[in-house]
């Protein structure tokens, strides 16, 4: 080989950071709908798509329902789970210091991951297969089945969402709560039920992601981890920009891919927490966050 | 109902201990302290040992998080900067424990304070995660760096006073707990200075601070080197007490316990970070009780670890929710009634 750069493999090493993006972007978005609906960061949002994870493996495969009835079942108790940490943890602590609700979801992910623990013991899983085996090949570059269905959910499900949250009665509300909360009050909206709202979608997106990344990689308690690389998508697009949280997912995507292929493993989280380190330091607003003006 | 506590003079009124009652109770503590190796059995020395440490550490992230209010979930990768700087210099240089420690909290303010240098720019929630960022950025450096011992850790000599070696918990109990209570003394009369007030200034509104004339980056800074150089020191005594350091020592959960141990305890308070380090520390031991005493005792080792973290989140979200200043404002509470006893609060 004369060759002195591989472009198939920097091809198939960025499609599968693009797939592995996609999830990121949709985690993100979840949080991106809970922080412009309630002003929190959950940083439980990796535990939350390890709960959904696993409550898809008891439906599967310990009650031996049908994939697409566990998918459904998965999505819709994921949200009553998000609707119950709501009304239990986040309501409560309306009014309260942002760091204060920051640190009851920094409590809600150890209790989940106990508690993930616990039921089905700290040793990792695998998810019944249930998306297409075949290779798939894009050009020349090759796929990885699993990556490649998993990256069309993720952009069916977010596109779905975009649309809903653009048309929906309930959508409009939420984006009005975001954009001016004692506004959104006395033109009639039911504040609270939209905090409640957004933590029921937020949790279903989630439900998504979970089952994906859980299809992917398997599941083990340490799943929460990813939850940290959303973090860090969130924070690199901005906290309150549904762009910035599905552009920052790509781009941590790809550049966990990179590093991962070129320096090797152990420099993925290295990579997106230095992405992070950096753009904390030039843009600490994020590339499409807003910038908030602070005043005496 | 306690009376005629008035006070003549500032000096007086700005005491540290600043009734005859309260300096009976510091004296009886100090002497339970002096006795309390003599009395009890290795368990619960090793358990005193422990809680020294953690009562150390915990005062540290008081300091940044509760009296700065710059939240910080970094405090166990500090301990691992100076757990580390101690075990390479007790190994490769052979230097004091004095010197070790001192260098062992030395580095880990230099770390804090790089770590703090986002604090230029961010604060709250993005500091928070900032601080994230260097626990796993140090959690790689331990795990790679050749001095480390990679991911096999580093084993560490006992430290050695006049040529003993103080190598069992009745031993290193007089080297851990009277650096924890000078510790503690120093940061309750850090906040008598100028520097912990201004600190304070900086927690309960930072633009006003800086109006009022405190240089932020300066303070806050200050605070995050003097933070972590707590966490150095309780670090480096943490690696003398257990001699052996792994990367996987210092877990990013290490840092929510310290953070659930100052807001069970009650932030802002030096009564609050021993109160909840102590409570924090002995939780997993009662754990152990309480889960032994269940049926399914055959694997009640599986079962503790899971229901400790899941506990340690509930007191988190607990606190949170119904005492947010925590277990010494319970104790004010206590001592209040007592002290207004024939009438009611």
């Amino acid at each position: 080989m004369t060759e002195s750069f591989d472009w198939l493999f920097l091809a198939e090493i960025s499609l599968a950071g693009l797939g592995s993006g996609g999830l990121l972007a949709l985690a993100g978005l979840a949080l991106v709908i809970i922080y412009k609906a309630t002003r929190v960061v959950n940083l439980a949002i990796g535990e939350m798509l390890m709960m959904s994870a696993y409550l898809f493996f008891a439906l599967t495969a310990s009650m031996a329902l049908p994939v697409w009835v566990a998918i459904l079942g998965t999505i819709v108790s994921s949200g009553l789970l998000g609707a119950l940490i709501e009304r239990s943890m986040i309501r409560p602590m309306l009014g309260e210091s942002p760091i204060s609700t920051f640190m009851v979801t920094v409590g809600l992910s150890s209790v989940l991951v106990g508690l993930v623990e616990l039921i089905w013991t700290a040793d990792p899983r695998r998810l019944p297969e249930f998306m297409p085996t075949d290779p798939v090949l894009l050009g020349p570059a090759m796929v990885a089945p699993k990556v490649f269905y998993g990256f069309l959910i993720t952009a069916a499900l977010i596109a779905v969402v975009l649309v809903v949250f653009r048309t929906w009665r309930g959508g409009v509300a939420l984006r009005a709560t975001a954009s001016d909360q004692a506004a959104a009050y006395s033109m009639g909206i039911n504040v609270p039920r939209v905090f409640s709202l957004s933590w029921t979608v937020a949790a279903m997106i989630a439900a998504v992601a979970g089952i994906v990344v859980g299809a992917i990689g398997g599941i083990s308690s340490a799943m929460g981890a990813f939850g940290l690389s959303t973090l860090v998508v969130v924070i690199v697009g901005g906290l309150d920009s549904v762009m910035g949280a599905l552009l920052g997912g790509l781009l941590v995507g790809l550049v966990e891919a990179w590093a991962g292929a070129y320096l090797g493993g152990e420099y993925k989280v290295i990579a997106t927490f230095s992405l992070l380190l950096l753009v904390l330091l030039v843009r600490p607003y994020g590339l499409f966050g807003t910038h908030d003006i602070e005043r005496l | 109902m306690r009376i005629g506590a008035a006070k003549e003079s500032y000096v007086a009124d700005a005491a540290l201990f600043d009734t005859p009652t309260q300096r009976v109770w510091i004296g009886l503590a100090f002497a339970a302290l002096c006795a309390f190796p003599f009395v009890a059995d290795e368990y619960w020395l090793y358990l005193a040992c422990l809680i020294a440490i953690n009562v150390a550490s915990a005062c540290g992230l008081n300091i940044l998080t509760g009296y700065t209010g710059l939240v910080s979930l970094g405090q166990a990768a500090f301990m691992g900067l100076g757990a580390y700087t101690v075990a390479v210099m007790e190994n490769r240089l052979g230097t004091p424990f004095g010197i070790n420690l001192l260098a062992g909290g030395l580095v880990a303010m230099a770390g804090g304070v790089v770590v703090g240098i986002p604090s230029l720019r961010v604060k709250g929630l993005y500091l928070a995660i900032s601080t994230i960022a260097a626990s796993v950025l140090a959690h790689f450096l331990f795990a790679n760096f050749k001095f480390t011992g990679g991911t096999a850790g580093l084993s560490i000599q006992p430290a050695r006073f006049f040529g003993i070696a103080l190598d069992t918990s009745f031993r290193l109990y007089w080297l851990i707990v009277p650096l924890a209570v000078l510790m503690l003394l120093g940061a309750a009369n850090l906040f008598r200075t100028r520097i912990g007030r201004a600190f304070i200034a900086i927690r309960d509104r930072d633009i006003s601070a800086e109006v009022l004339g405190i240089p932020l980056l300066r303070y806050k800074l200050m605070s995050f080197g003097l933070s972590s150089f707590y966490a150095g020191v309780a670090g480096g005594l943490w690696a003398y007490f257990f001699r052996v350091v792994t990367p996987e020592s210092f877990p990013l959960i290490m840092s929510i316990f310290f953070l659930a141990a100052i807001i069970v305890g009650g932030m802002g308070s030096i009564l609050g970070c021993i109160l909840g380090a102590v409570f924090m520390t002995l939780v997993p031991e009662l754990l152990k009780i309480v889960v032994g005493w269940l049926p399914m005792s055959t694997n009640a080792t599986l079962v503790l670890s899971p229901v400790r973290t899941m506990v340690f989140g509930a007191l988190i979200i607990g606190f949170l929710i119904f005492e947010p200043h925590g277990l010494a404002e319970m104790w004010r509470r206590v001592r209040r009634y007592f002290h207004l006893w024939p009438f009611r609060t």
